[in-house]
């Protein structure tokens, strides 16, 4: 029952980013060219609905479906790892054209040239699980 | 209804993402796509490689699930959902795109010199896809999360992490459209 209804949630979140056409990589050269509001109104809108939501969560002590109370935990602390680490991926979103979610949306919708961007994802997360310890974080 | 069929605006899509994070939320789980790459790299054997990928990947099955519905979504938008998949951008950015080369922006999807099945055969935009791909998987773990993770899950919970990946993303994400596409393209 469970594994149906996260099943759904990606049905309906697929489906979002591929209408939203935060899944196409137009939009995301038009959003880095700062030549649209689109992709900025769906971000915007979705972390003003999101902040609201979890100050409620938390200030209401609301309980998940299952009655369980919702713990959020906090991002580590830090700060190389997250601007380096985000610069990296923000070279890849704007080549690429396409962050994780969108990729599967892609391959979905029938891009197989995405395949490649997929497998090249995959394989870069390995290379970082290789060099974790090297690297400054 | 017709509307269903036509792309969705910013402000009935950004709504719903949010609808998607707090779904999981209510259900015991959290909204983060790039956890699914290092989960993957963990099925593939990389536990024996890195310690990193030694963790029970089955604790994530059910993210794994919510990605097979993402692709089942992709394919229903794209099939069943939409009379005309062409991407109607600023007629601005349209002609930035074809003087870098695009010809099909405004008129696909995706542009065709990048995503049409000839790329197979073409060297240099396999080697950008691949490129771009690393960059996107390597640049995620590296940060510890995405666009889902960081700018819609780590910005509503207010983490300050999140907020200077965020700006990390608009760094590399603005350095490549502005400064290494005309030197690519």
């Amino acid at each position: 029952m469970r594994t149906f209804v996260y099943l759904v949630i990606g049905i309906f979140f697929g489906i979002v980013l591929f209408k939203s056409e935060a899944a196409s990589w137009f939009r995301i050269y038009e959003m880095f060219q700062f030549d649209s509001f689109h992709m900025y109104g769906i971000i915007g809108s979705a972390l003003a609905i999101g902040v609201l939501g979890i100050q409620l969560i938390k200030r209401f002590n609301i309980k998940s479906f299952y009655g369980e109370k919702i713990a959020f935990d906090p991002k580590e602390k830090g700060f190389k790892r997250y601007l380096v680490g985000g610069i990296f991926f923000g070279l890849g979103w704007a080549l690429a054209g396409a962050c994780p979610g969108p990729i599967f949306t892609l391959l979905g919708a029938g891009f197989l040239p995405i395949l490649i961007v997929l497998v090249s994802a995959v394989l870069g997360t390995y290379i970082y699980g290789l060099l974790k310890d090297k690297l400054p974080h | 209804m017709d509307l269903i069929y036509k792309p969705w605006p910013w402000y009935v899509s950004g709504p719903l993402i949010a609808l998607v994070m707090f779904l999981l939320i209510m259900i015991g789980k959290r909204f983060g796509m790039s956890s699914n790459l290092r989960t993957l790299c963990t099925i593939c054997g990389a536990g024996k490689h890195a310690n990193f990928f030694k963790f029970d990947w089955k604790s994530q099955k059910w993210n794994l699930v919510v990605v097979l519905g993402t692709i089942i979504g992709g394919f229903i938008g794209a099939n069943f959902l939409s009379a005309d998949i062409s991407v109607n951008i600023n007629p601005d950015t349209i002609s930035e795109l074809s003087s870098l080369g695009f010809s099909s922006a405004g008129t696909t999807y995706l542009p065709t010199e990048l995503f049409g099945t000839d790329v197979f055969s073409d060297i240099k935009g396999m080697a950008l896809l691949i490129i771009g791909g690393l960059l996107v998987g390597f640049g995620a773990r590296y940060a510890g999360g995405c666009t889902s993770g960081h700018a819609i899950s780590g910005l509503s919970n207010l983490q300050v992490p999140s907020l200077i990946a965020v700006i990390g993303f608009f760094i590399g994400g603005l350095f490549m459209v502005h400064v290494l596409f005309p030197l690519i393209f």
